[in-house]
């Protein structure tokens, strides 16, 4: 692949910069609407749960090895845990139930 | 402590996930027939997961350019309102230049860090922040795709929970401090699930996480809405930071002290009974 590469590259990364930069520089004044900055306040943690359940389920060889990672991270965050700590763990015991089944 | 120090240390949980991460898509990459250095700047230009993975098998396949562009706007859709979201949260120091510049390190991750601060995010910060996740993505997808299938897949298997870890960490103590956000959490849950096994149409991971998100959302913008403080202001708008405050401190501060807790609990309670 020569040219092309680069054409599709360039495809690809002016659509995925675009996506994100638009809307950034459009709303660069504080949006008065409390209706909408009620709903920006709870999108960071609605878009983090859809992400998470139930892909995190399906992200290992079984389910019984994800379903250990997800409750590893979820008894670890519950503890107030840091972001590094839950990763972590809920890291290992994907890898030690892994071993076993 | 100094604000892009700051930012670099709250990126290197970031930077070491995107390392395991990216570490596959290097490997796919040269499978796909990529040389190493281009599997690598695609990595350095895009700084997605899924787009890249789904840009590549495009490529692979000598798809149209067509096909490329509506994956990506599909896949990466749910960045735009990412960015709406963080559009609101950024100080003074983002002019159009800084967010042109910065536009692209928008990704889930430095997305969820940074809107789950209790302040207004600095520039400096936000480039401390950015930093070490794109060195651990461009890096990770270079050592993937020097050395190719190496770590056994026990590790590599163990690695790809490594950010929805990251995540259940962010959103979990917000939940555990507002009620508000366990009812939005468990609404975008529960449709997440919906789409993901309902049969009757497809749907792309990208759009799905829009929908729930929104939907959720603004079922938690009627019902709990925000103290409102900031709509005569003249664009300092303090007001933003003091009620999101109460929900978003929660990312660096570990076993956060009681009274934070109460306080913030207490503030919605106020807001249902004053516009409930």
């Amino acid at each position: 692949m020569g040219n092309e590469f680069f054409i599709y590259l360039a495809v690809m990364t002016l659509s995925t910069y675009l996506v994100r930069t638009i809307p950034f520089v459009a709303f660069s004044r504080k949006i008065k609407s409390r209706f909408i900055r009620s709903l920006l306040t709870y999108v960071p943690y609605a878009v983090l749960s859809a992400m998470t359940v139930p892909a995190i389920f399906f992200s290992t060889d079984s389910l019984i090895s994800a379903t250990a990672g997800f409750v590893t991270a979820l008894i670890l965050s519950l503890c107030g845990r840091s972001l590094i700590t839950v990763a972590f763990f809920s890291c290992l015991s994907v890898f030690v139930i892994g071993l076993f089944c | 402590m100094n604000s892009l120090r700051k930012g670099m240390i709250d990126g290197l949980p970031i930077g070491l996930g995107y390392l395991a991460v990216s570490f596959s898509f290097g490997i796919m990459g040269t499978n796909a027939g990529l040389a190493i250095w281009q599997t690598v700047l695609i990595s350095m230009t895009n700084l997605t997961s899924a787009g890249q993975f789904a840009g590549l098998n495009i490529m692979a396949a000598a798809g149209s350019y067509v096909e490329m562009i509506v994956s990506q706007l599909v896949i990466n859709s749910r960045y735009s309102l990412m960015s709406v979201s963080l559009s609101q949260s950024v100080d003074k120091s983002f002019s159009t230049k800084i967010r042109i510049l910065f536009g692209q390190f928008v990704t889930d991750e430095i997305y969820a860090v940074a809107s789950s601060r209790g302040e207004e995010i600095g520039r400096r910060y936000f480039f401390g922040l950015c930093s070490l996740p794109y060195i651990g993505w461009s890096l990770g997808t270079l050592l993937g795709a020097v050395s190719g299938d190496i770590l056994p897949a026990s590790i590599s298997t163990a690695l790809n929970v490594a950010l929805y870890g990251m995540f259940i960490a962010i959103v979990i103590p917000p939940m555990k401090k507002a009620l508000s956000v366990t009812v939005v959490v468990i609404i975008s849950v529960a449709l997440s699930i919906f789409l993901y096994f309902q049969p009757f149409f497809e749907i792309s991971s990208g759009i799905s996480v829009i929908i729930c998100a929104i939907v959720s959302s603004v079922v938690g913008a009627i019902f709990f809405p925000i103290k409102d403080e900031a709509s005569d202001e003249n664009g300092e708008a303090p007001g933003y930071n003091n009620e999101t405050s109460a929900l978003k401190d929660e990312a660096s501060d570990d076993n956060g002290g009681a009274p934070a807790k109460d306080t913030s609990v207490s503030k919605l309670n106020d807001k249902e009974v004053h516009h409930g």
